[in-house]
C-alpha cells in the first residue's frame, strides 16, 4: 500500500476514534463519559455531538479565562507530550479538522498555493495563539475568545447540533451566523489553497510547529543522496523546502515530497536515521 | 542518540505536568466543562 493510502487511512481512523459516539449525530446530545477528562491531540470540539474526547485548545482556554485563574499543568502536559513525539505529525495525521480540509481539497477546482502574502499570513497563526487563545482570555474572563469568534471545527459541531436538534435551531444568531461565514470561508479557501485554516489560523498547529525540530517523528534529508533538483519543494503544498528545512515548522508530515524525491534522498520515521547509517558508510566510518 | 535527547526531556517534562494537574483534579475539571455544550464554541454563547 502506498504512503498516501496508508496516510488516508490512519487520518479517517483517528476522525472516527475521537468522535465514536455515533449516535450523539442523530440525537443531538453530546458524549458526557469519563474519556472527555483527556484531551485528544487535534482539534475536535468537544460540544461535537460524536466528540468522546476534549479539544486540547478548548481545554486550554477554560483554564486561561476562569474566574479564579489555574495554571493549565495538565493541557500544558499533553500538548507537550504529543508534540515531543510527533509534532505535526498530529495535523498530518491525527487532526480530525485537517481531515476535512484534505478531502475539501481533493475536489477538482482551481489550485494554488504560492502566492505573494502566503509568508506574512504564516505569522497569523502565532498572533491568534498569543492574542486569542492566551492573552484576551486571560484578560478578560470566562470568554473563550479564539473558541467563540473564530473556531470553525465548534461551527462545525454547532451545525450539527442544529441539524440533529430543533431547540438548538431555534436559538441561532448573529454569532452563529458570523461563525458559519468564517467556516465557509475555510471551505471555499479550501478548495483552492491546501489547508488555509493550518496554515494561517490554527494555534494548535503554531504549538506542534515549535516541536517539528525536536520531536521523535522527524524528517531527514540525505544531502549526499540530494541532488538539488527541487523536486520535493514542488511537490509541498505547504510550501516547505525540505531538502534545506525538514523540519520546519511549517511541516504538516504528509509525505508528499518522499514520493517526489528521485533519488531517495529524504526520509522520515521515528527510527534512527537510515541517513545516519548511510553517510557513515559512505564515509567509510 | 544525542539527537533524541531534547525529545526525552520534554516527554518527561510533560509526564511531570500531566502529574501535577492530576494531583490538582485538572482532569475533572475538564470533564465538568466538558460533558456540556459549550455555547460560545458552537456559536450560541
Amino acid at each position: 500500500m502506498d504512503r498516501k493510502k496508508i496516510r488516508f487511512g490512519i487520518q479517517a481512523a483517528a476522525t472516527l476514534i475521537q468522535n465514536a459516539n455515533f449516535k450523539g449525530f442523530f440525537t443531538g446530545r453530546i458524549y458526557e463519559g469519563a474519556s472527555k477528562s483527556v484531551c485528544v491531540p487535534g482539534l475536535n470540539c468537544y460540544s461535537c455531538p460524536g466528540a468522546i474526547g476534549s479539544c486540547p485548545i478548548g481545554s486550554l482556554q477554560s483554564f486561561l479565562s476562569g474566574i479564579k485563574f489555574k495554571f493549565p499543568y495538565y493541557v500544558l502536559g499533553l500538548l507537550i507530550f504529543f508534540g515531543a513525539v510527533l509534532g505535526r505529525a498530529v495535523c498530518g495525521f491525527l487532526c480530525p479538522f485537517g481531515f476535512l480540509q484534505d478531502l475539501i481539497y481533493k475536489i477538482p477546482f482551481y489550485k494554488k498555493n504560492k502566492f505573494a502574502i502566503d509568508k506574512f499570513l504564516r505569522y497569523l497563526k502565532y498572533a491568534v495563539l498569543l492574542i486569542l487563545v492566551i492573552i484576551l482570555p486571560m484578560t478578560f474572563n470566562l470568554t473563550p475568545f479564539f473558541c467563540k469568534y473564530v473556531c470553525p471545527e465548534g461551527t462545525l459541531a454547532g451545525v450539527m447540533l442544529a441539524a440533529a436538534d430543533e431547540k438548538v435551531r431555534t436559538v441561532l444568531g448573529p454569532l452563529f451566523n458570523w461563525k458559519l461565514i468564517l467556516l465557509l470561508i475555510f471551505i471555499v479557501t479550501g478548495l483552492i489553497v491546501r489547508r488555509p485554516f493550518c496554515k494561517y489560523v490554527c494555534p494548535l498547529g503554531a504549538i506542534y510547529g515549535f516541536f517539528n525540530k525536536v520531536a521523535l517523528y522527524r524528517m531527514t534529508c540525505d544531502k549526499s543522496k540530494c541532488i538539488n533538483c527541487g523536486a520535493c519543494a514542488k511537490a509541498c503544498q505547504m510550501n516547505v523546502d525540505p531538502s534545506k528545512t525538514p523540519n520546519s515548522m511549517e511541516c504538516i508530515r504528509c509525505g508528499e515530497c518522499l514520493d517526489k524525491c528521485p533519488a531517495g534522498a529524504l526520509h522520515m520515521g521515528f527510527c534512527k536515521s537510515k541517513v545516519k547509517a548511510e553517510s557513515k558508510a559512505v564515509k567509510g566510518e | 542518540m544525542k539527537r533524541y535527547i531534547p525529545a526525552i526531556v520534554l516527554i518527561i517534562l510533560s509526564a511531570g505536568l500531566i502529574a501535577a494537574g492530576i494531583i490538582m483534579h485538572q482532569p475533572e475539571s475538564i470533564l465538568h466543562k466538558a460533558i456540556r455544550i459549550c455555547m460560545e464554541c458552537i456559536g450560541l454563547g
